[in-house]
């Protein structure tokens, strides 16, 4: 070891040394942007008070700060989507690992990147030309701007995220399982239900949450295509009305407000909310993660 | 019995293949839709063209090379330091708590919303270090978000590297430094580039992370300085496609056709190495 030390120059220990503070870096960024909502989000309690904050009413220029119908916006917008995306990237995920030729397989691959490769900005462009209209006139209601345009949308942009994770997971079932299964009689399609499926589920949900975390943070589709009314919603009608979600609420207004303002904090608030939401998803997510290692590097290209 | 379960299996595998080309099919549908509406807007005038009567007519030049700036501006941000971290990841560090905080820290990274980092770049880079809104402050918050798909597509590519290089490099005399650069680098080098074009193209298309740090609504001319404002491509979509009325169709399109291109094509490349990559390597 001193033999090493003594070869390696001193140019050599500035490279080493920067090389690691490198690595150290995404720990410090994590936490320099998490002081930095904190710090900007402080002020927000000062100076608007917890009842305004948790209240129905959203309405900044009157300075009504409720911030409830934006965190249900997000929820109505996010589940629908989970709802819809689940099963088609699930199902996809079985036809690229399972079913699919491999020229089928070389073929799908590509194109799923390709919808992960789409700028958010051209989906929600073409959503609002084509599918909100679509929307509307199929369903016959006032405007196709609706929170389940903003879902149909965010559940094909998740999808990526869906498929290639579960897709990872059903990789991981040892091939054992299912000479195992088809040794025993199954037809193939009960050996990927009764077998594969089941074990893979941790990987799944693992999918699934991801998909999850990265809708919730969606930010311009959703703004172009929701139709941005801050109202409740309380019923299932409201999948056919405009909602308002907490990252279209940001990026449309902190371009307007002015520094320091309550409402300026408070949109540091809203973004401070969601940093937590997203960071406990994919905490959650990563510890499932670590027990599968193998997986760690595709969940995140 | 035996054929019921062969019908089963039919009809599952049925339902699973026309989901995955209902999944398939609408991609290709916009793509080729954007394409063919927004064509008829592409010449030379509108690719070089600066926007007159309210952006209602003439090109998107300076967004053009807004986004050309910024995102050579992620890349000096993005890559020495996703690679680096990728070096210490796969080369130096080994499975303690530390890299594995490292890690926890990387997903959480990726999983941030692109708006918070907007917010957060607004925080530190525009008003804290105050660098205004500017291409500075928006390389370095699009830099950071493109930070996790750079470190861990560099690191799966140096640890694809087989181990048995290093050892050889290392009993030749090779220092730890020496075998990284001259060595495991070299061969890793198309997967890294593979990563870096990748993390670009998401920053190329992103809208939210320059909404307040760098992005301009209209700027008829092109930026001078690093803390000049900018256009932007992705903004520049969107501004034209909610915030100006009487926009014409053909305009969007073609702006938008011009981004997906523009994005796709990155993707294309990185594809093209990748596929390349792997029919020549010898190991």
């Amino acid at each position: 070891m001193k033999r090493i030390a003594t070869l390696t120059s001193w140019h050599e220990v500035v490279i080493e040394r920067a090389i690691q503070t490198a690595g150290l870096s995404a720990i410090a960024l994590v936490v320099l942007i998490f002081l930095f909502l904190i710090r900007e989000s402080v002020p927000a309690f000062q100076q608007v008070s917890l009842t305004t904050l948790f209240a129905t009413r959203w309405y900044p220029i009157e300075s009504y700060f409720g911030v409830l119908p934006l965190i249900l916006g997000s929820l109505m917008v996010t589940l629908g989507a989970a709802v819809v995306a689940l099963p088609l990237g699930l199902a996809t995920a079985i036809f690229i690992g399972e079913i699919a030729p491999r020229w089928g397989r070389e073929l799908l691959k590509p194109f799923v990147e390709v919808l992960a490769g789409i700028p958010s900005v051209v989906l929600g462009f073409f959503g609002m030309i084509v599918i909100a209209p679509l929307i509307r006139a199929t369903l016959n209601i006032p405007t196709g701007l609706t929170a389940l345009t903003g879902a149909l949308l965010l559940a094909w942009m998740a999808l990526p995220t869906i498929v290639s994770v579960a897709e990872d997971a059903l990789d991981a079932v040892p091939q054992t399982y299912r000479d195992a299964g088809l040794a025993l009689g199954l037809t193939r399609w009960q050996v990927i239900w009764k077998i594969v499926l089941p074990a893979a589920r941790t990987g799944i949900l693992t999918a699934l949450m991801l998909g999850v975390g990265r809708a919730i943070g969606e930010t311009m589709t959703v703004m172009m295509v929701t139709g941005n009314a801050a109202r409740m919603p309380l019923s299932l009608q409201s999948f056919f009305m405009p909602v308002r979600t907490m990252t279209a609420t940001i990026a449309a207004e902190m371009g307007e407000v002015a520094q320091g303002s309550a409402h300026y904090h408070v949109l540091f608030t809203v973004g401070l909310t969601l940093f937590l939401i997203t960071f406990i998803v994919n905490l959650t997510a990563a510890l499932v993660v670590f027990r599968q290692v193998k997986r760690a590097e595709r969940v995140l290209s | 019995m035996k054929l019921s379960r062969q019908l089963q299996q039919q009809l599952a595998f049925g339902v699973i293949t026309l989901i995955a080309a209902l999944v398939v099919l609408p991609i290709l549908l916009i793509v080729v839709y954007i394409a063919v509406q927004g064509a008829g807007a592409i010449n030379w005038e509108f690719l070089t063209g600066f926007p007159h009567d309210g952006m209602k007519e003439g090109g998107i030049f300076p967004a053009l090379v807004g986004t050309l700036w910024l995102t050579l501006g992620t890349a000096l941000v993005a890559v020495p330091i996703g690679v680096g971290a990728a070096i210490y990841l796969s080369e130096y560090a080994g499975d303690t708590w530390l890299t594995r905080a490292i890690r926890v820290a990387i997903i959480n990274l990726a999983g941030i919303p692109s708006v918070v980092y907007g917010l957060f770049g607004l925080g530190l880079f525009v008003l804290f270090l105050r660098f205004g809104t500017s291409i500075l402050a928006g390389s370095l918050t699009l830099g950071i978000m493109t930070l996790p798909v750079i470190i861990s597509t560099a690191e799966e590519a140096l640890r694809a590297v087989p181990q048995s290089f290093r050892i050889v490099s290392i009993s030749l005399g090779g220092s730890r430094w020496q075998t990284i650069w001259r060595v495991v680098l070299p061969q890793a080098l198309p997967g890294i580039i593979t990563g870096v074009i990748l993390g670009l193209e998401r920053a190329a298309g992103e809208t939210a992370p320059i909404l307040f740090t760098v992005a301009a609504f209209f700027l008829p001319r092109l930026p001078h300085s690093l803390f000049d404002q900018t256009m932007a491509l992705p903004y520049h979509l969107f501004v034209i496609s909610t915030q100006v009325p009487g926009m014409p169709v053909r305009i969007q399109f073609g702006t938008a056709l011009v981004l997906m291109a523009f994005v796709l094509s990155m993707n294309l490349t990185a594809s093209l190495i990748r596929r390349r990559y792997r029919r020549q390597r010898f190991w």
